[in-house]
């Protein structure tokens, strides 16, 4: 088995990265095929959606356990983003919260095995960070039109550093979707291939495979830690640079 | 047994981030101890120890979100810099300056992920881009005096 485990299969510990093709599917010359990433992602949306709209279906005054997680979820979006935005931005908080259940199902979903992580793949991640990064830009120019500029003149600097310090700026300013993109999907990128690559030592040691084995079952714990975190982080960091897109310094 | 082969594995990463998490948690757990009840605050010491040593769950969440926080770091400092180069090869490209716009915004990249990194942990904010301490209403004001 540990012979066969290099070449092909299942046993790569970068195989459950493959993109398979479900239903084929060209137009102009271009692939949008239904694959697996997009099956997970549909997966990931109707499960969200069911979680919230079949918790909130009674909408009873002493909640239930389901109407209770529904409700906790939201109350944990509504606080952070009241914290860090504040009433004015109040119409995007609708975005906000189903980007975080996005990515929140979509990490979840993929720590289960066989499944697939469409999180885990810059291209995705990246997607969801200039959507964010187009939104609050347009944002910015729609609340403060050329005012909007002033965002890359430090305030207090005298015009003699202004050639250094906007270039800085600027660059600072256009990190945001690559920084934003790469957290996520590095996280989780490393995250499943470690689990995979100790996985593999279980089968191969034998009876001593109870310890990669007890490894595995910590960082599975590690990774639904992380799988939280980092749909936490990508809404916290949406608010804040929304925030800032609303109230220029 | 679990939990003896788990620690002996993240030993590496996790040591740094426990060591700072310590350090920044002393003054706080002694600040409200000058008390005159002694008594009452060794009991305490010793059952916050116990609590903690039982209490593994706590332990994993400040190595988790530390872990998180050194690579979110990291990140800040790299997109820069990608971004910077990023340019400088297309203002070559366009331009027909060979090296000299990678060369400038190479440096001009590294300073704005070094600026990225001040921002993350001098507490304005979670990511790049300027934020002022939190005073919306003098902000204005005190932005308008050096122009």
């Amino acid at each position: 088995m540990a012979e066969t485990a290099g070449h092909g299969g299942g046993h790569s510990p970068l195989a459950q990265f493959e993109i398979h093709h479900i239903v084929p599917i060209k137009i102009g010359g271009y692939d949008v095929s239904f694959t697996n990433s997009s099956l997970m992602m549909v997966i990931a949306v109707a499960l969200a959606t069911a979680f919230l709209l079949l918790g909130m279906r009674r909408g009873a005054l002493v909640p239930g356990r389901w109407q209770s997680a529904a409700e906790v979820t939201y109350e944990f979006v509504a606080d952070l983003f009241r914290e860090t935005v504040g009433q004015e931005g109040r119409r995007f908080f609708p975005f906000v919260f189903t980007l975080f259940l996005f990515i929140l199902f979509g990490n979840m979903l993929g720590l289960l095995p066989y499944s697939f992580t469409f999180t885990s793949h810059i291209i995705v991640t990246f997607a969801l960070a200039a959507v964010v990064f187009v939104g609050v830009t347009i944002v910015g120019f729609a609340k403060h039109g050329l005012h909007f500029f002033s965002f890359f003149v430090p305030p207090g600097a005298p015009i003699l550093m202004w050639p250094l310090l906007i270039p800085i700026e600027v660059i600072s300013y256009l990190s945001r979707p690559i920084s934003l993109s790469v957290r996520l999907f590095a996280n989780l990128l490393a995250g499943h291939t470690l689990l995979k690559v100790i996985a593999g030592f279980v089968a191969v040691l034998g009876v001593a495979g109870v310890l990669p084995l007890a490894v595995v079952i910590a960082l599975t714990g590690l990774e639904m830690l992380i799988a939280f975190l980092q749909a936490y982080v990508f809404a916290i960091l949406t608010c804040l640079y929304l925030n800032d897109a609303l109230h220029l310094h | 047994m679990v939990r003896a082969i788990f620690g002996s594995a993240t030993v590496g990463p996790g040591v740094e981030i426990e060591g700072g998490a310590a350090t920044a948690k002393a003054p706080m757990s002694d600040e409200p101890d000058p008390s005159p009840q002694d008594d009452f605050d060794a009991r305490l010491q010793a059952a916050q120890a116990k609590r903690s040593k039982r209490n593994r769950k706590s332990d994993w969440y400040t190595r988790g979100s530390g872990l998180a926080l050194a690579f979110r770091i990291g990140v800040e400092l790299v997109a820069a810099l990608i971004v910077g180069v990023g340019i400088g090869v297309l203002l070559d490209r366009w331009l027909g300056t060979a090296p000299w716009m990678l060369l400038l915004f190479f440096v001009l990249g590294g300073a704005a992920g070094i600026l990225n990194v001040y921002r993350a942990m001098a507490g304005y904010g979670y990511g790049a881009g300027y934020r002022e301490p939190k005073h919306q209403g003098d902000r204005t004001d005190r932005d308008r005096r050096p122009d």
